[in-house]
């Protein structure tokens, strides 16, 4: 259920991805993400899911909590598609019916896009996935750095970043818990027109509501008990360093966007 | 019958985690039964399924002798039936006021007007909330003990003939416990609810219950009267659990040399127990 979404979960190992820097991990994700919006056929998609799937074998992450982790945009790809199916015009038409109609471009387009939204979320997920929200931070932070002078308060929103992605899967168990407990008390979230729906969702929203500023107002408390205090002056235990693998990972990503490009 | 599983087991499928192993079980009407094992033991998922809130992965659930894992059955009547306090019930609190909170489950249950008001002075009353009072104030307002006594009310408002309590007295102060373990006493005596309390307090569980359960690893591994389940200490410290406290001291006395019996929980008994071992010895001498 709620539960299953993976976004911004992290699965420890120690494998060749695990192991690379989390900076060029960053780096190699834009890239690999600006190159996915460039792909113009459907074999360029093709040859970016074998490169995800290899990346998910490589790292021995569990194939299946990946695709089950697609559900819950299930129902954003679904729109996509009929959106594209039904309002993109051009080529054969297949079907029509009043001013509704299906024609080839549309079917094309729907198809295109809905593979791109999803290998765009596959691939994003292996980034938290495969990265712990230490070295997530510590990345983004040191990314942030150059903007600093801009006032780009740099180590503030690496933290709060980290703070966020850290406690999607806590909420998301808090959520079913509570839809539990209202459901002991014969609450109803699964039928009824929108609008009831909507209104069900009111004993579960309060209360989790109520529950993460309790938690954010325990973790502030406990944060500045152990005297953080912003990125100023702060030494780190693990620094982080290049090592060329992490050149070579790069090397390669670069070649891969500008082949693929060109589908 | 009122519950019985036959066969059942849960297993978690993203964690892979089997939480119950080929359970069969039956409570009847008027049980007040202990449920007791370490953490992560498969007790909050057995009393899950016991209102139809997760479906058994194998096995089957029956409620008064039906099915109620099959789409026909109206889970609204099952919830109504058996009445599932969660653990830090208060946190699941979300209304403007204490009455609209507590009036939440009659409502659903589409109760009239008139009906649900009752239900909710009924609930208000046994949980020692005074109506006028507090009817009207935010939940939120509340000291942690009024809140989880609110949230208890919650429940009870919807009538439930069995009630189970996932460590209702986590978090409470002694009073509030001891409040907490009356109205337990007072629900089953008077209102002949079935009661499952879920509870690491040993004290509680010996001085409430007539039959305990002990899960381990989702196994049940012992399923008896209190006595005979707590004067096997042994084997309950095998499986991470005490023993009520009391009776700890007279298994105490009786390692010193006392001859006193250690299937005793109640503090009165334990008293007169030792009392009489110790008047005894005195007669000998």
């Amino acid at each position: 259920m709620l539960t299953d979404i993976t976004i911004g979960q992290y699965i420890p190992g120690d494998s060749i991805i695990h192991r690379l820097d989390p900076r060029m991990k960053i780096i190699i994700t834009i890239i690999l993400i600006t190159a996915l919006f460039f792909i113009g056929k459907f074999i360029g998609f093709a040859f970016f899911l074998v490169y995800v799937i290899s990346i998910i074998l490589v790292a021995s992450l569990p194939i299946k909590k990946i695709i089950k982790g697609l559900k819950p945009v299930l129902f954003l790809v679904l729109l996509t598609l009929l959106l594209h199916v039904f309002l993109t015009k051009g080529g054969d038409v297949y079907w029509q019916w009043k001013f509704l109609s299906i024609e080839q471009e549309g079917v094309f387009t729907g198809f295109f896009m809905v593979s791109r939204i999803i290998l765009l979320i596959m691939f994003t997920s292996l980034l938290t996935l495969t990265t712990s929200p230490l070295k997530l931070t510590d990345g983004i932070e040191y990314l942030l750095k150059p903007f600093k002078r801009f006032g780009v308060p740099a180590s503030e929103l690496a933290m709060m970043m980290t703070i966020a992605l850290r406690f999607i899967p806590t909420l998301l168990e808090e959520a079913e818990k509570i839809m539990k407990a209202q459901k002991a008390r014969g609450a109803d979230f699964e039928s009824g027109n929108i609008i009831n729906r909507a209104k069900s969702l009111i004993p579960l929203l309060v209360p989790l509501f109520i529950s993460a500023f309790r938690r954010a107002d325990d973790l502030a408390l406990a944060m500045e008990a152990r005297c953080y205090r912003g990125g100023e002056g702060r030494t780190r235990l693990h620094e982080l360093s290049f090592e060329n693998m992490d050149f070579w990972a790069l090397a390669l990503t670069i070649i891969f966007a500008v082949f693929i490009s060109f589908f | 019958m009122l519950i019985e599983l036959k066969n059942v087991t849960h297993v978690y499928e993203q964690q892979n985690v089997m939480a119950l192993d080929d359970v069969s079980l039956s409570i009847d009407k008027n049980e007040f039964i202990g449920l007791v094992g370490h953490t992560g033991s498969g007790k909050s998922t057995l009393v899950q399924l016991f209102n139809g809130l997760i479906n058994p992965t194998d096995g089957k659930v029956f409620i008064d002798g039906t099915k109620i894992n099959s789409e026909k059955i109206n889970l609204k009547d099952i919830r109504r039936k058996i009445g599932l306090v969660f653990q830090y019930p208060e946190h699941q609190l979300f209304e403007e006021t204490v009455y609209e909170d507590i009036a939440f489950g009659p409502k659903n249950l589409d109760l009239s007007k008139e009906k649900t008001d009752k239900r909710v002075k009924e609930a208000m009353e046994l949980v020692d909330l005074d109506f006028e009072e507090f009817h009207n104030r935010s939940p939120f307002n509340l000291s942690g003990g009024q809140q989880r006594r609110v949230a208890i009310a919650g429940v009870l408002a919807m009538g439930p003939e069995v009630l189970i309590l996932d460590e209702p007295s986590a978090g409470l102060d002694p009073k509030g416990r001891e409040r907490l373990i009356e109205l337990l006493y007072y629900l089953h005596q008077n209102y002949n609810m079935t009661i499952i309390l879920i509870s690491h307090r040993m004290e509680e569980i010996a001085r409430l219950s007539n039959r305990v359960i002990v899960l381990d690893n989702g196994k049940i591994v012992m399923d008896d009267h209190p006595r005979k389940i707590f004067s096997q200490r042994q084997k309950l410290q095998e499986l991470g659990l005490d023993i009520p406290e009391i009776t700890l001291v007279l298994n105490k006395l009786r390692n010193k040399g006392f001859d006193v019996r250690t299937d005793l929980f109640k503090i009165s008994e334990a008293k007169n127990e030792i009392l009489a071992e110790l008047r005894g010895k005195k007669n000998v001498n």
